[in-house]
């Protein structure tokens, strides 16, 4: 344990320290990746699966899917097999921030689940700190030898890797696109399948939805109170949108000619014209409003993830149920500041993200916590999973190539947005830069010029990181 | 048959302590029970072992971490360096720190001193006189406010609040006015006045409960009018109570994250008070070292405002 | 009954009203929300139903949660008021030097033991005590939190109850704990009676300490589980979260409407009759 080596000084001082060095039998928990064939012919085995889902709550389908599936399935194979397997599942369903502490602090005190699902952009934080192990160092040669790599595309694979290590297999991914409202294009005179080609050409259509009493015509995501969702459905995709990213060759990009680029736009979006509305980036639940103003029609324009789809305006169970989704909810890819002005030269851009499951590297088991993991991301597994109501893009091209096909937009983001997709660097100080750059979008919608935005936030990042050279110029 | 108990005179703490406003009898006097030393040692073990055990053992490592990098996750959480006394410094020279401490005080003084306090005890004095069902009726809603948990009790104001469709809008015919943007210092006070005074009034309740009824009917034969039974009856016998409620919701105020979860600091900071800033470096930012040292500088602001609390106590007094 | 009298009655009923209101009114959402379909954040007749308190009713976790909550605030409530009942009497009865000081450090390092830094040391103590996945646990670490401002409060109330009935009862031969329990509590019994209630509120609300040291869902408290009624996103499904917390405020209403009609914020000690 590396909190209490440390502390063994202070610790001594206390009467009360005897009381723990009375009770403590510690097992020395925390050596990362152990040997890969401990306990491999083990006959009695028993493994515990962590997860933020929870039945008749958070994420329910995917609790509803371990419970039901997994587990009674799993056994059956391995009883086959001649071995014993007892799958226990620790369930959870709170906040990602909650949850993350937690599995943070069971790991390092070299206890918690064997199997454990993280947020692919913790990857970074958790491996520098020793928390996680690369996969192949916990569970040796069987993990080169899966097959199901090759449905993995790249890209998503990077989702769960750091410094070139795969630390984990990604359960599902998504996209970014921009959403709008059919209804309102209409009496606006602008086209159904309307699909902009610069951000120009969003500003316009803006201004004609202007013209409709009672309508917000555009929302992009700004400021710290919508968190995460400020970056990466804001200010990250935009970015992407002018040939940059935030971390491009090992260095972050400061206060560059992209990056004022995307802070003006917000300032054209938030500013004088006033075309979305910057009160609403200054509240604190301004993200569930503007999801009520887009369900009720009063917002047209909204760059999103699947998620709105099917977790906030799906009639089926969102939490602002839109009845006439299906006819109403358009979408289009997100164009860069003009064409052929993306990373890599591309017309339209996205970020996505995504969570994954990793092998805790204290598992007394780990050849059969990774028969475990190959199971649950086989496309049997996913196939359950999808059957079971927890409609996602999943990271295998082959499931996702049959599952999706019921679902335009699901289909659309697993067909055109993946391909042109980016993600988010997973390294352990991007939720402070992240942050930052919050911070920078909130202050030009709440009418700071862009470049003096631009300022504070490489003064920002010098806090962060420091001015070793991390910075690009 | 009534009986008058002996009267107590107030007289200084020779301690010192930040509670010499009590009454305090000679030694001798005091261990009416003949307690003794040993078993008075005896009565207080239970509670100081759970204390130690539990609260002081945790606190102490706590501030330890105060002194190093140490975060949750990443490098520092593998290998924590010991930084002395870097965080203090650098939280002193952050101007994001300035403000919210400002803000706190700010805060601290009209949510809580003048707010919880005042209509607390003005609820715990008017009560007494209320039909038994209306007092019933009132200390349940007061009563509902605090017990109810702060994430719902968010979903409460921001409907209250609301900027389209909120209930003060539509009952002042104020429509669009967003509060919490145009007044988000005072909605999170007013804000803070509904969540806590229920311990006040619970507090000053019990207080005014254990003053002597015979004092107070020595005060009507005498002829006295509320201010002056206030003055000659209820404040002498509850002096204690008085300080002590001061100093807890001052230190409950200063740690306070409620409003968080109602304006999220914002707009552009204009409510991080102290315990949204302890939040935001700490768990946000993942900087638990600094977190820790915080804590500590919070502790001594609360020293130094708990001395000051003593002196105007002692003053009045006089 | 005087002009200046009536005229006290009706101030009395005015300002009652006007409190009444102030608190009342942001909770008219808790009547509106738990009885509609779809809520939103604001209050308006219910589209109305009870499928939500239904959906509740099958929920593996929400109504056993709500009984963790009474089993870990009870204990909590228990152990805090017993402790602190005895430390309190012994500190106001004998003079030790330098103890208000002490007390009120003790106080202020509570403070520092609710804040999330402190969750780690916490975290690592009760692993090595075995106490993870215990409601034990849960229990022993509010209550070392909560004991110094129990003691804080309930000394004032032990410093005014009055001496002299302490000697008589040591005349006839009772014991210090006799004392305490016959003579001091029922005299101090607002106090305790505050403290319960205080304690009560303290751990019914406290999302941390149990979330971190509980592992299985079967033992987390409602507070715990109010957090499951969020999506992955983070948005909060209102419909079950305003009914959830119409339930959750029940028990503890119930309770200090008992506390206060049983044990009452009113004088009771034995100086009258």
């Amino acid at each position: 344990m590396r909190i209490k080596t440390g502390l063994g000084g202070t610790a001594g001082l206390l009467a009360v320290a005897l009381v723990l060095a009375a009770c403590g039998n510690d097992d020395d928990g925390g050596t990362a990746g152990g040997d890969p064939s401990q306990n491999a012919d083990a006959t009695e085995v028993t493994l515990t699966i962590t997860d933020n889902a929870i039945a008749g709550g958070k994420n329910s389908e995917g609790a509803a899917w371990i419970t039901d599936y997994v587990i009674p399935e799993f056994t059956a194979m391995q009883e086959a097999k001649g071995v014993d397997v007892t799958i226990e599942f620790e369930e959870n369903g709170v906040d990602d921030e909650d949850y993350k502490t937690k599995i943070a602090l069971d790991l390092q005190s070299g206890s918690g689940g064997d199997i454990i699902s993280i947020d692919g952009i913790w990857t970074g934080e958790f491996a520098e700190a020793g928390y996680i192990a690369p996969l192949s160092d916990i569970a040796g040669d069987a993990v080169d030898d899966w097959d199901g790599w090759e449905q993995i595309p790249d890209a998503v694979q990077q989702a769960m890797s750091f410094d070139e290590q795969v630390y984990g297999i990604p359960v599902g991914t998504d996209g970014r696109v921009i959403y709008f409202n059919k209804d309102l294009f209409a009496q606006a005179g602008l086209p159904a399948d309307w699909q902009p080609t610069s951000w120009d050409e969003i500003l316009e259509a803006a201004r004609a939805l202007k013209q409709l009493d009672g309508v917000t015509p555009l929302q992009i995501n700004a400021g710290v109170p919508m968190g995460e969702a400020t970056t990466m459905q804001g200010f990250l995709p935009l970015l992407a949108g002018t040939g940059e990213q935030i971390w491009a060759d090992d260095a972050w990009t400061g206060a560059s000619e992209g990056l004022t680029q995307v802070l003006d736009f917000y300032g054209q979006v938030y500013g004088d014209e006033a075309l979305g509305d910057p009160l609403l980036q200054q509240e604190a639940q301004g993200r569930d409003t503007s999801f009520q103003l887009f369900a009720s029609g009063q917002l047209g324009i909204l760059i999103e993830g699947d998620y709105l789809w099917r977790g906030v305006i799906n009639p089926d169970g969102g939490i602002a149920p839109m009845a006439n989704r299906d006819e109403v909810v358009g979408w289009a890819k997100i164009p860069a500041r003009e064409p052929g002005a993306g990373i890599d030269g591309q017309d339209f851009v996205s970020m996505s993200g995504g969570t994954g499951r990793v092998v805790n590297p204290n598992t007394e088991f780990p050849q059969q916590a990774w028969e475990l993991m190959m199971f649950m991301n086989s496309p049997e597994a996913f196939e359950a999973l999808i059957a079971g109501g927890g409609a996602r893009i999943t990271p295998r091209d082959d499931v996702n190539a049959q599952a999706l096909a019921g679902d335009p937009l699901m289909s659309f983001i697993a067909e055109e947005v993946l391909p042109i997709t980016a993600y988010r660097p997973a390294l352990a100080v991007y939720p402070q830069v992240s942050v930052a750059l919050q911070e920078a979008t909130g202050e030009v919608a709440a009418g700071t010029p862009a470049d003096d935005a631009a300022q504070t936030y490489l003064g920002e990042l010098e806090g962060i990181v420091g001015d070793d050279g991390s910075i690009a110029d | 048959m009534t009986t008058a108990p002996s009267p107590t005179e107030v007289e200084p703490d020779p301690a010192g302590a930040p509670t010499g406003a009590r009454r305090s009898r000679p030694a001798d006097d005091g261990d009416a029970a003949g307690l003794g030393r040993w078993r008075a040692t005896g009565f207080v073990a239970p509670a100081l072992l759970v204390i130690a055990v539990f609260l002081v053992f945790p606190a102490i490592w706590t501030l330890y971490l105060g002194l190093t990098n140490w975060r949750l996750t990443g490098l520092a959480a593998a290998e924590p360096e010991f930084v002395g006394a870097e965080n203090y410094t650098d939280a002193l020279s952050d101007p994001a720190f300035r403000n919210s401490l400002v803000l706190t005080l700010a805060f601290v003084f009209f949510s809580a001193i003048i707010g919880q306090s005042m209509l607390g005890f003005a609820l715990a004095w008017t009560a007494r006189r209320l039909r038994p069902a209306v007092r019933s009726v009132l200390e349940t809603v007061v009563l509902l406010a605090w017990i109810i948990p702060a994430s719902v009790v968010a979903f409460l104001w921001l409907a209250l609040l609301d900027r389209r469709e909120g209930t003060l809008n539509a009952l002042l015919g104020t429509d669009g006015t967003a509060w919490l943007l145009e007044y988000p210092m005072q909605s999170i006070i007013v804000f803070n006045i509904w969540n806590g005074t229920a311990f006040s009034m619970l507090l000053f309740s019990s207080a005014l409960a254990s003053v002597p009824p015979s004092q107070f009917e020595t005060a009507k034969m005498a002829g006295a009018g509320t201010f002056a039974t206030l003055r000659d009856v209820v404040l002498p016998n509850i002096r204690g109570h008085i300080l002590t409620n001061t100093l807890l919701i001052t230190l409950w105020t200063f740690n306070v994250f409620a409003p968080y979860l109602i304006t999220a600091g914002g707009p552009q900071g204009r409510t991080e008070i102290l315990g949204v800033y302890i939040y935001r470096v700490a768990l946000r930012d993942g900087a638990l070292g600094q977190g820790a040292a915080l804590s500590l500088i919070m502790i001594i602001i609360n020293l130094v405002v708990a001395s000051v609390y003593l002196r105007l106590l002692r003053e009045r007094r006089s | 009954m005087t002009v200046r009298a009536a005229l006290g009655v009706v101030g009395r009923y005015v300002f009652a009203g006007f409190v009444f209101v102030f608190f009342a009114l942001p909770l008219l959402w808790l009547l509106s929300a738990p009885f509609d379909a779809a809520p939103s954040v604001q209050v308006s007749l219910p589209d109305f139903t009870l499928e939500n308190f239904r959906t509740l009713w099958d929920n593996p976790y929400a109504m056993r949660s709500l009984g963790n909550s009474v089993i870990i605030a009870a204990g909590t409530m228990a152990i805090t008021l017993v402790l602190a009942a005895l430390a309190s009497y012994a500190l106001s009865r004998v003079r030790i030097p330098g103890r208000d000081t002490l007390l009120y450090l003790l106080l202020l390092l509570s403070s520092i033991v609710t804040g999330t830094a402190a969750m780690v040391p916490t975290f690592l103590l009760m692993t090595e005590l075995g106490l993870i996945d215990r409601q034990l646990g849960v229990v022993l670490v509010l209550t070392g939190g909560l004991l110094p401002t129990a003691i804080f409060i309930l000394k004032d109330f032990m410093d005014s109850t009055p001496r002299s009935y302490e000697e008589s009862a040591r005349v006839f031969g009772a014991s210090s704990l006799q004392i305490l329990r016959h003579v001091v509590v029922p005299i101090a019994r607002p106090g305790l009676a505050t403290i319960a209630v205080w304690a009560v509120v303290q751990v019914w609300g406290n999302f941390l300490v149990p979330f971190i040291l509980l592992r299985s869902p079967d033992q987390q408290p409602a507070a715990v589980v109010m957090f499951t009624f969020y999506t992955e996103g983070g948005q909060p499904n209102l419909a079950l979260i305003s009914t959830f917390s119409l339930l959750f405020s029940i028990p503890v209403v119930l309770m200090y409407l008992f506390v206060n009609r049983r044990y009452g914020f009113r004088f009771h000690g034995g100086i009258k009759r």
